[in-house]
């Protein structure tokens, strides 16, 4: 933390970027034929890949299947050349069995399952390059994915992360900020009605502080749902004209 | 052991959960100092390890298991070690006092539950409340009121405002438990060093351990006695019981029900084989007669001796002395009473000879 100034006087952070602003999001659907939905996503260095098979049978054991509702499958694997240092294990270890469920409690609150009773809906997150705000890229890769397989939502699922340094809120934290130790907030927001549908914190924040940084996170998670938006309008547009309508 | 649903072995998600959140909580949170575990820079450094059993579940594992874990750490002693230019020496706890860890401050978790999609919402769940919750919003705070983690699960929607509200009660409660926790650990402290008793089982009140003691209760008796009379004019006169004789069949009396029967139950064949013994003696009426005979006594206030016949027992005949038996096995009784002047004939004319 010596030395590294993460927000300069003029109000610049280590990359250039003012504290609520976000980086460049770059964003594609139907990526892989063989799936039923597939999304990548790139958050300024942070890639992550995400793909979406069901609903299908439930594969395994048939007593899982839920009566009235479908099951959702999540998980997680972060590939072992995506950090600065080699990653021994893709997935099975400790933090990626977290990620994986928190993914499917926030895809289970968010997807209608009601409609898909005694099946199972699988969703696999990759992320090939973490440069900070794995999660909320993660998250945002899947809600493409699943609008790609057609899964009826509720509305979208936007993530960001958000930070505090010096009594200013950053949105969109980068591997630099997110390794100097402040407090770091992931959100994810069903943005229409504003209801989080995940929130996580680490770190020391002060009470007094959090409703700032909480708004800076939604804001910044609004502005990646018109982001989102604007893919899958353009996506959609291109499938329709394809397809000859 | 926990808790009938807990598998051993199985890593499960609820595991995982609660691993990751003490994880987050304890060494995110930078609530010990690290930097003092350094023993040589570079080359020793003390490696702290926490492991929690828990060993009964009646709901909101991760506060207890926060609370235990870091008063664990606040307690702990660490061997004091010297260190001589390349020479590191270690003093055993008989040689120097152990040294404690350096705790910069104490996070501890607060769990909210929420049902009905956030209408209600319970602070600190018990078992039964956590079944059937809607989702779970777990705040880990210290007593100077920083955040150290916010962790929502089980798929809830929440409000902003919710957030903060729950995160003023988390302080509250902090502060409560933090000043419980100092108290315990001074009392703690002071009991040692006077030589005093300390340790589990000196924690554990004494009530609890032997036996599950129902505390007296103050029964208010001032107006017993005006309700037993009201009882008592209300209620039905009791049944006179009357002890009539009652007969079997002629030659028999039964008066009063007598004692039952302080043996036991008797097994069927027993039963059989008295019936087909018969005599006509009453002791032998068995169980099954007396209730028909209670029967008997309700019916009626005749002045005549009731004479009984249960269709049960057409085929007991009671022995008469001057009839003929009609029945095979009474015949065979019969015989063997005829027998009986005849062997004595025989036992004279023996004498004689």
């Amino acid at each position: 933390m010596a030395g590294l100034e993460l927000l300069s006087d003029q109000g610049y952070r280590v990359d250039g970027r003012r504290a609520g602003e976000l980086r460049k999001i770059q964003a594609r659907m139907g990526v892989f034929a063989q799936a039923d939905g597939s999304a990548y996503i790139e958050q300024g260095n942070t890639k992550a890949l995400a793909v979406v098979y069901g609903p299908h049978e439930i594969r395994g054991s048939r007593s899982r299947a839920l009566p009235d509702r479908a099951l959702v499958n999540c998980q997680y694997s972060s590939a072992t050349f995506s950090t600065g240092e080699r990653k021994r294990r893709p997935h099975g270890d400790r933090k990626s069995s977290e990620m994986g469920l928190q993914l499917r409690q926030t895809f289970e609150a968010a997807i209608l399952t009601q409609l898909h009773p005694r099946s199972q809906i699988d969703i696999y997150v990759q992320v090939l390059q973490a440069d900070g705000g794995t999660y909320a890229a993660c998250v945002n890769a899947a809600t493409l994915a699943v609008l790609d397989a057609g899964i009826p939502m509720r509305d979208f699922v936007c993530a960001c992360s958000a930070g505090f340094v010096d009594g200013t809120s950053l949105a969109d934290l980068s591997h630099v900020e997110e390794a100097a130790g402040g407090p770091q907030l992931a959100l994810a927001l069903l943005p229409a009605s504003g209801q989080i549908a995940l929130l996580e914190m680490d770190a020391r924040l002060h009470e007094d502080h959090l409703e700032q940084v909480l708004e800076a996170a939604a804001r910044a998670a609004r502005d990646v749902h018109t982001l989102l938006d604007r893919v899958v309008r353009q996506h959609v547009q291109e499938a329709s004209l394809l397809l000859g309508d | 052991m926990a808790a009938p649903a807990f598998e051993p072995g199985r890593q499960s998600d609820l595991l995982v959960k609660l691993n990751r959140l003490l994880e987050r909580c304890l060494r995110n949170s930078k609530c010990i100092d690290t930097e003092s575990l350094c023993v040589v820079a570079g080359e020793k450094v003390w490696q702290i390890r926490v492991d929690l059993h828990l060993l009964n579940h009646d709901g909101n594992i991760i506060d207890a298991a926060s609370i235990a874990a870091i008063v664990a750490l606040s307690h702990f002693r660490r061997p004091d070690v010297s260190v001589q230019g390349d020479e590191v020496t270690l003093y055993t706890h008989e040689e120097r006092d152990p040294v404690p860890l350096s705790i910069h401050h104490m996070p501890i978790c607060v769990s909210f539950a929420f049902f009905q999609q956030g209408t209600y919402l319970l602070v600190d769940p018990n078992e039964r409340e956590e079944r059937v919750m809607d989702g779970l919003l777990v705040i880990a705070m210290n007593k100077h009121r920083e955040i150290c983690t916010i962790q929502s699960s089980g798929g809830i929607m929440l409000l902003k405002d919710q957030v903060l509200r729950c995160s003023k009660i988390a302080g509250v409660k902090v502060a409560e438990i933090t000043e419980l926790i100092q108290k315990a650990l001074e009392n703690d402290q002071k009991v040692r060093k006077e030589g005093g008793k300390f340790g589990f089982a000196e924690s554990i009140a004494n009530q609890k351990i032997t036996a599950f003691k129902m505390e007296k209760a103050p029964v208010d008796t001032s107006n017993v006695e005006e309700k037993a009379e009201e009882i008592i004019a209300e209620a039905e006169p009791p049944s006179e019981v009357v002890s009539k004789p009652v007969l079997w069949t002629p030659g028999t009396a039964q008066i009063g029900e007598g004692i039952e029967n302080s043996w036991g139950e008797l097994e069927e064949s027993e039963k059989e084989d008295e019936d087909e013994v018969g005599s006509d003696e009453a002791i032998i009426l068995d169980n099954i007669k007396m209730n028909t005979g209670v029967e008997v006594f309700t019916s009626g206030n005749q002045d005549a001796p009731i004479v009984l016949s249960d269709s049960e027992e057409e085929e007991m005949i009671v022995l008469e002395p001057d009839k003929n038996p009609k029945k095979i096995r009474t015949q065979i009784i019969s015989a063997k009473e005829e027998k009986a002047p005849s062997r004595k004939t025989v036992k004279k004319r023996k004498k004689n000879c």
